[in-house]
């Protein structure tokens, strides 16, 4: 996907001032729910920088007090693993059952 | 995140066949995935549809906002009218995924090849039209949606929760506003009727064209994308508002409205598709209007977001030009 | 002169009808996310707006509640300031007007949180963080107009030049505002000038937008003298209202 940002920082501002059309770059939006769960991936917004970028999710995203905290980041920084990874990354963490407290014995009666 | 490129090789029947079985299976379709280039497109033509029936659906409505009625009324309507707008938003985001760029959608929307539901063609012309739009044209979206956020592409079944969430509140305050009006003055409970007249059957072909007529639910339908058909979703939304229109005594439009004890459906009269069809191929009352004001508002803002991109390209630079330094 | 009635209506008087301007926007922004961003500022002052005018019929004594004073009084028993009854013009004025609007509310509001009225207090405290974020909001597109391209650089110095001279009046102290100053329940409009001032100089010169010389600033909302335009914003705002006496909605 090509953005905005990424062009125009090689050419004069001025020259974007064709009739032709704009696209602001895509970013993704994170927003902590109240009550100290993680930051969720809510959607995204377009925006030129992070300040617009936080204000547009702010706007978008949180306007019945989803969140108390936002992250931004431009979609193009974040690095997703691929479905082909799917079976090397997480296949392994399926039979390491001493990861578990299930797999550890104790006495009956015994409140942990 | 990199979105899905569209594949040019021939698909290979195998992989169609492991794709389609994990749909049968209930899982879901992730942007990087890999899907048929059939159903990326179904999927981009049916995403961006709605997200432009959102943005249009706006200005029906927008047409109300200076003057609804009390100051109540006014917040109401400009905050669910700005809920369509992110609406609006977020199935472009979700139709992003797919490779898209929301400038590109728009620019199919601005041009007049894309489609938007034929219904925000239709004009508001009084203030029971609001509590219409919210009570039947909400109200069949949302039958839709519900179905919708179960889809088979995450995405866009993620952003129909989120909508669905939001939506609530839509029909209830259009069916309240009908309620008000019904049993206001005799000129409210005229004007109220009066939208029920003109929207009940644009609010039915809302659903599209009989399941008969309907060249691509078999497709959708076997790739999870819709999970009913539109006969099945629009009889639901009929037997749901005739019970809420004797509630608030008003009169469905139909003199064949009849109902089935055997099925316990209620049975409408003949839809118009000539209507329909007119409407679709960009003939209805509005069609120039609502497409002339979305052009408007995207020409003349064209110099805002230029100007944005420019402030946010020189502090860039600026900013690098520091680091050298 | 009942001066905390007449006082909450200025107050009422200006939040409503900027409100009003801004909702014009929706579905007609330049973008989606703005579309957004300016109904959400609209939301906020239309509901304070409804806020205070209940506040103001509550003092007053007669009967009437906020939508009666926002839906049946004429043009000349508005009490805003005219800079808000302006109309939108293009995203500049809206963006410009609304810098200067949001940083003397916000001043205002950060004075009324004080008030002597709880009622007035818990409005503004409330009112308070939505002006943050619309100073916030507005100072950021002001900077990217000024700072984009020529085309938004010279509308953005245009719609400074035009307003400009509708800023003096938002200081201006009568009577009413003295009295409620004097009693504790307001705040005098002129000591928030040299406050608004430095705020609103520091962006516009970020901006690179300068302040023209104005030789006279325009008053007489407070009086109800107001533009031409207003009696066509409470034409249609009103319309409905109107047209059907005693019916609820």
């Amino acid at each position: 996907m090509t953005t905005m940002a990424n062009d125009s920082t090689t050419r004069d501002a001025d020259a974007v001032t064709t009739p032709s059309d704009t696209q602001w770059p895509l970013w993704e939006v994170f927003v902590q729910p109240p009550g100290g769960a993680p930051h969720e991936h809510a959607g995204s917004v377009h925006a030129v920088d992070a300040e617009s970028a936080l204000q547009n999710a702010r706007d978008v995203y949180a306007r019945r007090g989803e969140g108390v905290s936002i992250w931004v980041v431009r979609s193009i920084a974040i690095t997703a693993s691929t479905p082909d990874d799917m079976g090397p990354f997480f296949d392994p963490g399926n039979d390491k059952p001493y990861r578990h407290p299930q797999f550890y014995k104790v006495p009956r009666g015994i409140r942990m | 995140m990199t979105p899905n490129k569209p594949e040019t090789n021939t698909e290979d029947p195998a992989r169609i066949a492991g794709f389609e079985a994990r749909i049968a299976a209930g899982e879901t379709i992730e942007p990087k995935d890999w899907m048929p280039e059939r159903y990326r497109r179904q999927l981009v033509r049916m995403m961006s549809q709605h997200a432009h029936s959102e943005v249009v659906g706006m200005l029906p409505e927008g047409n109300w906002i200076t003057r609804a009625p009390t100051l109540r009324r006014k917040m109401s309507l400009l905050a669910k009218v700005q809920d369509e707008a992110g609406h609006g938003l977020y199935i472009y985001c979700g139709t992003e995924t797919l490779g898209v760029d929301r400038h590109e959608l728009i620019q199919q929307l601005l041009n007049g090849t894309a489609k938007y539901s034929s219904i925000f063609n239709y004009p508001t012309l009084s203030w029971a039209d609001i509590g219409a739009i919210g009570w039947l044209v909400d109200g069949a979206a949302i039958v839709n949606q519900t179905m919708l956020a179960k889809a088979s592409y995450g995405p866009y079944a993620r952003a129909m929760v989120r909508i669905c969430k939001e939506e609530n509140f839509h029909k209830r305050q259009g069916y309240e506003i009908m309620a008000t009006l019904s049993a206001g003055t005799p000129a409210q409970k005229r004007m109220a009727q009066d939208a029920l007249d003109r929207w009940w059957w644009p609010s039915l072909m809302m659903f599209g064209p009989h399941d008969t007529d309907s060249p691509n639910s078999d497709e959708l339908l076997r790739w999870g994308v819709k999970r009913k058909s539109n006969d099945e979703l629009r009889q639901r939304f009929i037997n749901l508002t005739v019970a809420q229109a004797k509630a608030i005594d008003l009169v469905i439009p139909d003199p064949q409205l009849a109902f089935d004890e055997k099925t316990q459906n209620w049975l409408i009269g003949p839809i118009d598709w000539d209507e329909f069809w007119r409407v679709v191929r960009g003939n209805g009352p509005c069609n120039q209007e609502r497409l002339a004001a979305r052009r408007q508002a995207h020409d003349d803002g064209e110099w805002v977001r230029v100007a944005a991109a420019a402030y946010a390209a020189k502090q860039a630079r600026a900013e690098s030009t520091s680091e050298a330094a | 002169m009942n001066a905390p009635f007449e006082y909450l209506l200025r107050l009422g008087d200006d939040r409503i009808i900027l409100g009003h301007r801004l909702s014009e926007w929706c579905g007609h922004a330049p973008i989606l996310e703005e579309d957004i961003a300016l109904a959400n500022i609209a939301l906020d002052l239309i509901g304070q707006a409804s806020l205070l005018l209940g506040l103001a019929g509550k003092i007053e004594g007669q009967g009437r509640d906020g939508d009666a004073l926002a839906y049946l009084r004429d043009a000349v028993e508005f009490r805003n300031a005219l800079l808000l009854e302006l109309p939108k013009g293009d995203f500049a004025v809206t963006i410009v007007r609304q810098l200067f609007f949001s940083v003397f509310a916000l001043l205002q509001a950060e004075a009324l949180e004080r008030s002597s009225d709880q009622e007035l207090a818990g409005i503004a405290a409330k009112a308070v963080k939505e002006f943050r974020y619309h100073v916030r909001h507005s100072a950021d597109w002001v900077l990217k107009l000024g700072g984009g391209t020529t085309e938004s650089q010279n509308r953005a110095q245009r719609a400074v030049d035009d307003l400009w001279r509708y800023t003096g009046e938002l200081f201006l102290a009568d009577d009413v505002d003295r009295a409620a100053a004097a009693s504790g329940f307001g705040v005098d409009p002129s000591t928030l000038e040299n406050a608004w001032s430095e705020t609103v100089r520091d962006v516009l010169a970020r901006a690179g937008l300068t302040i023209p010389d104005v030789s006279y600033m325009q008053r007489g909302g407070r009086t109800g003298r107001h533009t031409e335009h207003l009696g066509h914003l409470l034409g249609e705002m009103q319309i409905l209202a109107r047209s059907h006496p005693g019916a609820s909605w």
